[in-house]
């Protein structure tokens, strides 16, 4: 019994890192940049939530619409002024540095404004808990929420990509930006398209990350977004299903590991399975494989 | 004049050593004449440490190409088995100097000893994918050393990974390791001078492998791996080499580090992830590959916060945004461009006076 | 005994049959033309004959000794050094040091000898100079030594990469497209240098090309292929007037 609960709770942490997964591989699918800046906007969008729940008594809905549009707006700025005029610059490592750079800013701006001690989060989630087999395993309205959440995501962003002309647009840029320029597509436009996209759902992992672990400080999204960047890696990255399996895993391996092994070294177990999967998969469980043509 | 007709790369690196001669004359001096703030007497051998972790992790980023996000992972390993052996041999070798030295050359072999073994699997993966799995080693590394315990009494050595009841030692036992409290009163043999000899130590040994047929191997692997094969290059066997030094002598910045500590921890902070992409910003900033930029950007960076440190909360804010404009400056095509637009305008017609007045 | 000899060589990628049963016999000393439309297998050839690819049938004897499935880098030790199709320089050393790398499996001193700087690391490095710089010397490349690979022109960029492969003593010499890029002048510049190049050194040169002047100029023997498959073999002259080979060329 024990072990449903742990897995269920594993499942629903993977649910959250499969969503910031999902921003972390559409980034690097596109733009081919680590976008270290990733984690930090979840924890802009934890601090939006909370001031707007907390300070101005706003429903937590709308707190959260209200993250994800700030956020949005948050991403397109950064790409635009941050990584934009990098795009074809000399080294892929000069974009990765200045991702650290965003990354910094956004933790000591929030250090500035809101000080380094931890915040109380009030859960956006007002869904009752649910008791399975005679009360013997409890799953909270968080877990529910995050997993349900995750999945209309998912879909939601295949069905995106899949079927709406942006979606291809996407699709054909992350393939080849110059023949996607060539074939009419805005490519300026499709990048920004997906660090907005990338943003919201950073903003949504934000809601769900602090209701679960309602501790909100300026580097709550730096550890959860080194693990999502992990979760796509492993996943394969740039692959969208491959961010939510990747996702759904290591949070079950986490959450089991903290169980039955260590909480202290749950974080060395999640790594290193990782690193087992790419030593026998170089390119991770979806990735595609890579061949330079001589 | 013909006596001073040196080559190009013998005045480049020539420049190099020059360049930390005079910073740490100049510091030397400062100090002596009690002109250094506290604060930053306490940044001295970790500017030196940040100085070799640079340069070092140059010769992977910038001579090897290849990105790793790890670094910090086995200045810990350097770190912790030096501080380990110093505790324990503390009694036994007295002689302070000495057992530094030994200390030094242990914590650069378990270094570098990791550095192989991480290497052998984990370099046949490419770009970012590398880069992650570095950093999850480095964590891994970091996690592990966490929970270790390790005690000695007079039966030997004892370790554990679950807390200090675990390891069993008899009343006469000491603890040197306990878990997540890591290591105190390692012996304080780390010194500015002895900083500064490490930095020249490492520039020799990184420059002059670099211009060496070693070297030519490893940068023709990082600029064409096919080519290098096909005219009989082992790309394995100098991936190796480069990283393992590269690790090796991080394993030397860290017992640096840890002998100039009272209680030695591994916490996020100084050897997690973090440390490690601190390191690469010194590089990037530097310039990829260039080993005079590496030392120039980690002390600069260093001092900065701490020159900063009038402005109180905004020291990191102002640190990051600075970051980030150096970084659009020296890197964006367009800056790049304005830049040898003014240089050719302004700049260079002057030079070209000067120089064609004193060709007459 | 020919310096090269296939035997049935072939390789196929998922059910495309790149290469199929591809015989050739080079003698020691023939400059050795490969020809053949685009999409022909001819740089498929050269990635097997060189361990790029491994061939999925047949066999390669360099000099009679087998060398089917050797990796890249023993295969070059065994004889065999090559150029590439895309150049494939090492952009950021300077001429002088590609070179060098290319001589590295000729001239030895250990790591720690090259950073202790002991003297046997000035004298073999002065050795290496001299050896580089004599084959700059050939390729005119010589007033360029100390300039960085990609800062040169791209002619001098093909010449530099034919120096390197030479470095490394080879027994046969593989062209891709050598004069690819060039114009007429450096084109008559290039064959006289491949001639030379046969002729100093007494090498063996197996080249892919499709300027027909070049071709017709230095080859003297040549291999058409077509869709993976050798369409005929023999001497310049007779094969060029095949015409099958005209077929194939400017189809019917």
């Amino acid at each position: 019994m024990d072990f449903l609960a742990h897995l269920i709770n594993g499942i629903s942490l993977g649910s959250i890192y499969a969503i910031i997964a999902l921003g972390y591989t559409m980034v690097y699918g596109i733009a081919k940049m680590l976008n270290f800046a990733h984690g930090d906007v979840i924890m802009v969008g934890g601090y939006v939530i909370f001031i707007a729940v907390s300070n101005m008594g706003l429903p937590p809905v709308l707190s959260v619409i209200l993250a994800m549009i700030l956020c949005t707006i948050l991403g397109i700025t950064i790409e635009k002024i941050a990584y934009k005029p990098l795009r074809n610059a000399a080294s892929s490592l000069a974009v990765l540095i200045t991702a650290i750079g965003v990354s910094y800013l956004l933790q000591n701006a929030a250090l500035l404004i809101f000080g380094s001690n931890p915040k109380t989060f009030t859960s956006v989630v007002s869904l009752a808990s649910i008791k399975l087999f005679d009360g013997r395993i409890t799953i909270s309205g968080e877990t529910i929420v995050a997993i349900i959440s995750c999945l209309i995501i998912m879909a939601g962003l295949i069905l995106f990509i899949n079927k709406t002309k942006a979606g291809q647009a996407m699709l054909a840029v992350s393939e080849d930006k110059g023949a996607a320029q060539l074939m009419g597509i805005n490519v300026n436009a499709t990048i920004s398209l997906t660090f907005a996209i990338g943003s919201a759902l950073a903003a949504v992992a934000g809601a769900l990350l602090c209701s679960a672990y309602p501790q909100l400080t300026p580097y709550t999204g730096s550890m959860p977004g080194i693990k999502a960047f992990v979760a796509a890696v492993f996943g394969g990255i740039g692959s969208i299903p491959g961010a939510f399996i990747g996702g759904i895993i290591l949070g079950i391996i986490e959450i089991l590991s903290k169980a039955y092994i260590s909480s202290k070294l749950s974080d060395a177990i999640v790594f290193a399975v990782l690193i087992i999967v790419l030593l026998v998969k170089p390119t991770g469980i979806l990735g595609k494989k890579m061949q330079e043509k001589v | 004049m013909k006596k001073f007709n040196l080559s190009k790369t013998t005045k480049d690196n020539l420049w190099t050593y020059g360049i930390v001669l005079v910073i740490a004359l100049i510091t030397g001096i400062l100090l002596l004449t009690g002109n250094l703030s506290s604060l930053m007497e306490g940044l001295l051998v970790p500017i030196c440490s940040y100085v070799i972790l640079a340069v070092s992790l140059n010769l992977t980023v910038g001579i090897l190409g290849e990105l790793s996000l790890g670094h910090a992972g086995f200045m810990c390993v350097g770190a912790f088995t030096s501080a380990f052996f110093s505790k324990l041999t503390e009694n036994v070798i007295t002689v302070d100097i000495v057992r530094f030295i030994l200390a030094i050359i242990i914590g650069a072999a378990f270094a570098g000893l990791m550095g192989i073994l991480i290497g052998m699997p984990v370099l046949r993966l490419k770009g970012d994918y590398l880069a992650i799995v570095t950093l999850a080693f480095g964590e891994i590394i970091k996690n592990v050393i966490n929970v270790l315990y390790i005690g000695i009494d007079s039966k030997g050595i004892h370790f554990s990974m679950k807390d200090s009841m675990a390891l069993g030692l008899e009343p006469d036992g000491k603890i040197i390791i306990k878990g997540a409290q890591g290591i105190t009163g390692t012996p304080k043999d780390s010194s500015f001078l002895i900083g500064v000899i490490l930095i020249f130590i490492t520039l020799f040994i990184v420059l002059n492998l670099i211009h060496s047929r070693d070297g030519r191997a490893i940068m023709a692997i990082r600029d064409n791996l096919i080519a290098a094969e096909s005219v009989g290059i082992n790309i394995t066997k100098y991936k190796m080499m480069a990283f393992s030094i590269s690790a090796a002598l991080a394993g030397v910045a860290g017992v640096l580090y840890a002998h100039n500590l009272n209680s030695l921890m591994a916490t996020p902070k100084n050897f997690g992830y973090n440390m490690s992409i601190m390191i690469l910003v010194y590089v990037v900033l530097g310039g990829i590959g260039n080993i005079k930029g590496s030392v120039i950007a980690a002390v600069v960076l260093t001092v900065l916060p701490e020159v900063l440190r009038g402005m109180n909360n905004y020291r990191m804010l102002i640190y990051a945004i600075v970051l980030i404009v150096i970084m659009l400056f020296s890197w964006s095509p367009k800056c790049l461009e304005w830049r040898e637009v003014f240089m050719e305008k302004y700049i260079r017609p002057r030079f070209a006076k000067k120089t064609s007045e004193e060709g007459k | 005994m020919a310096l090269l000899e296939t035997k049935n060589l072939s390789i196929s990628f998922g059910g495309l049959r790149a290469v199929d049963g591809f015989n050739i016999k080079i003698e020691q000393g023939q400059l050795y033309g490969l020809i053949g439309p685009n999409g022909a297998g001819k740089t498929t050839i050269f990635n097997l004959l060189t361990g790029v690819y491994r061939p999925s049938e047949g066999k390669i004897f360099l000099d009679g000794e087998d060398i089917t499935g050797k990796k890249t880098i023993d295969i070059n030790k065994a004889g065999v050094a090559r150029t590439f199709q895309n150049i494939r320089l090492f952009k950021k050393l300077s001429v002088k040091d590609n070179v060098k790398v290319g001589l590295h499996n000729s001239y030895h001193y250990s790591t720690l000898c090259g950073i202790f700087r002991l003297p046997h690391y000035y004298k073999v490095e002065a050795q290496m100079n001299e050896r580089a710089m004599e084959l700059l010397k050939v390729f005119d490349l010589d007033g360029d030594a100390e300039t960085t690979a990609e800062n040169l022109p791209y002619g001098k960029q093909r010449k530099l990469e034919i120096a390197r492969a030479l470095a490394t003593n080879p027994k046969l010499l593989l062209l891709d497209e050598p004069a690819a890029g060039m114009n007429p002048n450096e084109t008559i510049e290039l064959m006289n240098t491949i001639r030379f190049v046969r002729d100093k050194f007494q090498m063996t040169i197996l080249l892919i090309e499709h300027d027909m002047k070049l071709v017709s100029g230095i080859c003297e023997e040549l291999t058409v292929l077509n869709f993976g498959k050798v369409l005929t073999q023999g001497k310049t002259g007779e094969v060029l007037n095949n015409p099958e080979v005209i077929k194939a060329y400017l189809g019917e």
